[in-house]
């Protein structure tokens, strides 16, 4: 049989999320999602030897929702960091936007790190070894200065290599756990880093957190067409989950030769990067951060590079682009570290 | 089976996203083809997919034929004309080359080429993916292959799982080559952040019993091509010790290089400041006869005269040994 050419079918972005029912065999490729308003009732459940197990399931919104509002109801403001492309610096740029919102002691700051399978926030806050507390109320983040607290998977692995290999319903539990566990307290703001992609995590993350409300998402990307190809596909799953672009940022975007003072572009924007794609999208574009070796390093000792090197011109960048996104809030006119 | 007619597939790992994985991928598709062997590229990263954009095909559709889908063809077999580039030192890449290289037939595939728009988001859930990659393992038809490589997403979910599943059942039928699956190629870049998400990626490979090639560290310093200085942008070195903690092959450092990055985004074909010798070769320099952003030409044509290709065509003929040699 010929595989069919049709376009792929897209799934539902309001489909609840809650337990699955305990199935009898693997899903069917157009499956509509055990836990969906159709499943055991769509055309493709015909046939399907779980169809009577999903038909009896629990219909209606998740009854766990409620529960996650509840917790995250006393947290200000939460801002997703995402983009379609690996390694453009998400997490770079998370750890950052912390630092920087953290820098003002006045301000509450939680980092949550949604990538299960390569969490990169722990190391780069340099709480590579903890674990999380767990007490009668809920589990405790990770509290890297008295003003910013970290959560991550890493956290809760025996070994600090272990790969975990898991499926997207499994990944979706843990987040879940993460978001109805999690004792974040008063918090002002609340990033949110995610792995790369338009799937299960993004999903997740956004049906949980769309009742309790989110400002919105900055996406960031690197300035070769590659990277933007992805990104292109970003806001398309943004503006189809209906969250708020608060716009865009250019990372490593043109080199300095340390010996010859010579500025390359490593990575060519000719395609205009991430300037022209937000032109051409009407979303705010937050700023270009050049790449800096010291950055990386920064991040490789879990320092914070805006404390490290306040002078160099990557730091003044990032702190235009965090206050635009302060901005972008309406949380203008908040003190951002030593201006 | 589909994958009858295939020798060997290899894969390509990272835990790490955007450390080049499709890059190198692309690369030694590239540099295969330039040493003679039919190559597939299949790319399973659904969300993402940059095969097609780096092979240059990006407007190719798929095409369906009874019993399957037939790839996207990049180039046929055939004789490539001599490399414009001075070669010297008589290495072997120099002596082929003075009478034109027979090059093997490449053809990729993707989910990109079965998408109506390409700005369009796939948001899919485990499941859809698990199907899909089975998919692209069953019913696409290839030409007989020497390699099939094969280029994943980051990470260790969804996708990994359902490749490994379907390639272990399959390479493990009776009609199946022997050795079919040769192992996985595991790509990283220098910094510490990179190497801890990819030190998952080589403990996923102990779980399921995947033999890893080696590790090619990528992005490991970049020249300035106004002073010739070498910076390392993303530290050094941390690939090679990765490997060794881990006792597997170390393949070689990749450095950035704007020139093949101009080659992707732009199809301009390579040029280089007088005077850089890339592994004894002399690469092509500007002001040499040679038109500045010229666009003539198969991508496999001007890659020869990339600074990468001599440090590919080492690592492809080391891992073409290492993989004959279990045969």
């Amino acid at each position: 049989m010929a595989p069919s050419l049709e376009e792929p079918t897209q799934v539902d972005l309001d489909a609840p999320l809650k337990r699955a029912p305990k199935l009898v065999a693997p899903e069917p490729e157009h499956c509509p999602g055990p836990e969906s308003q159709q499943a055991g009732t769509a055309d493709s459940c015909a046939g399907c030897p779980n169809q009577k197990i999903c038909a009896a399931a629990p219909k209606g919104p998740d009854p766990d929702i409620p529960l996650i509002t509840a917790r995250l109801s006393s947290i200000h403001h939460k801002i997703l960091v995402l983009s379609g492309k690996g390694g453009v610096g998400k997490s770079t740029f998370s750890t950052m936007l912390s630092h920087a919102f953290a820098a003002n002691p006045d301000l509450v700051v939680g980092l949550m790190d949604t990538d299960i399978c390569g969490p990169s926030i722990p190391k780069m806050m340099g709480v590579e070894e903890e674990t999380i507390h767990v007490s009668g109320e809920g589990w405790e983040p990770v509290w890297v200065q008295e003003n910013l607290g970290v959560m991550s998977v890493q956290f809760m692995l025996p070994g600090r290599d272990d790969a975990v290999i898991w499926r997207g319903a499994k990944k979706n539990g843990l987040i879940k756990k993460f978001l109805m566990e999690v004792r974040w307290g008063d918090v002002d703001v609340l990033v949110v880093d995610t792995p790369p992609g338009t799937s299960d995590e993004h999903l997740s993350v956004n049906s949980f957190l769309k009742t309790s409300g989110v400002d919105g998402a900055v996406l960031v990307s690197t300035p070769q067409e590659v990277s933007l190809l992805d990104v292109r596909k970003e806001i398309d799953f943004c503006r189809k989950a209906k969250i708020p672009i608060l716009g865009i940022v250019e990372n490593m975007s043109g080199f300095v030769c340390p010996g010859c003072k010579h500025e390359s572009q490593i990575f060519r924007a000719s395609t205009g990067g991430a300037r022209r794609l937000a032109e051409d999208e009407k979303i705010p574009f937050l700023g270009a951060v050049p790449l800096d070796p010291r950055i990386g390093m920064a991040c490789d000792f879990g320092e914070s590079f805006l404390d490290a090197y306040p002078d160099s011109p990557a730091c003044k960048a990032i702190t235009g682009v965090v206050r635009r996104v302060a901005e972008e809030m309406g949380m203008k006119g908040i003190v951002l570290g030593k201006e | 089976m589909p994958l009858d007619n295939i020798k060997n597939i290899v894969l390509v790992l990272s835990g790490k996203g955007g450390v080049g994985k499709s890059s190198v991928t692309t690369q030694l598709a590239l540099t295969l083809s330039l040493q003679g062997h039919s190559v597939g590229v299949l790319d399973i990263d659904l969300t993402g997919p940059s095969i097609p954009r780096f092979f240059a095909i990006e407007e190719e559709k798929v095409r369906q034929a009874p019993g399957g889908w037939i790839p996207v063809p990049v180039h046929d077999g055939q004789m490539l004309a001599p490399s414009r580039s001075p070669s010297t030192n008589g290495n072997a890449n120099g002596d082929a080359a003075a009478s034109g290289t027979q090059i093997g037939p490449l053809s990729c595939m993707s989910l990109g080429f079965i998408l109506p728009n390409r700005n369009d988001a796939v948001i899919w859930r485990g499941p859809k993916k698990t199907a899909m990659v089975r998919q692209f393992l069953t019913d696409v038809l290839w030409p007989p292959l020497d390699y099939l490589l094969i280029d994943t997403p980051p990470g260790t979910s969804d996708e990994h799982i359902s490749l490994l599943e379907t390639l272990l059942k399959s390479t493990s039928t009776p009609g199946a080559p022997p050795n079919q699956l040769a192992g996985a190629v595991v790509v990283t870049t220098p910094q510490a952040v990179s190497i801890s998400d990819v030190k998952k990626e080589l403990n996923f490979c102990k779980k399921t019993g995947i033999r890893v090639l080696g590790v090619i560290e990528n992005m490991a310093g970049f020249v300035c091509p106004n002073c010739s200085e070498c910076t390392n942008v993303f530290s050094k070195g941390g690939g090679e010790v990765m490997a060794r903690e881990f006792e597997v092959g170390f393949l070689g450092s990749v450095a950035v290089d704007p020139m093949f990055v101009r080659l992707v985004e732009e199809g301009e074909r390579p040029l280089y400041p007088k005077g850089t010798v890339v592994e004894g070769k002399t690469m092509v320099e500007r002001g040499d006869g040679a038109v500045e952003g010229s666009k003539e030409g198969f991508l496999v044509d001007k890659y020869r005269d990339c600074s990468l290709a001599p440090l590919f065509d080492g690592i492809v003929r080391r891992l073409v040994e290492d993989i004959r040699s279990r045969d």
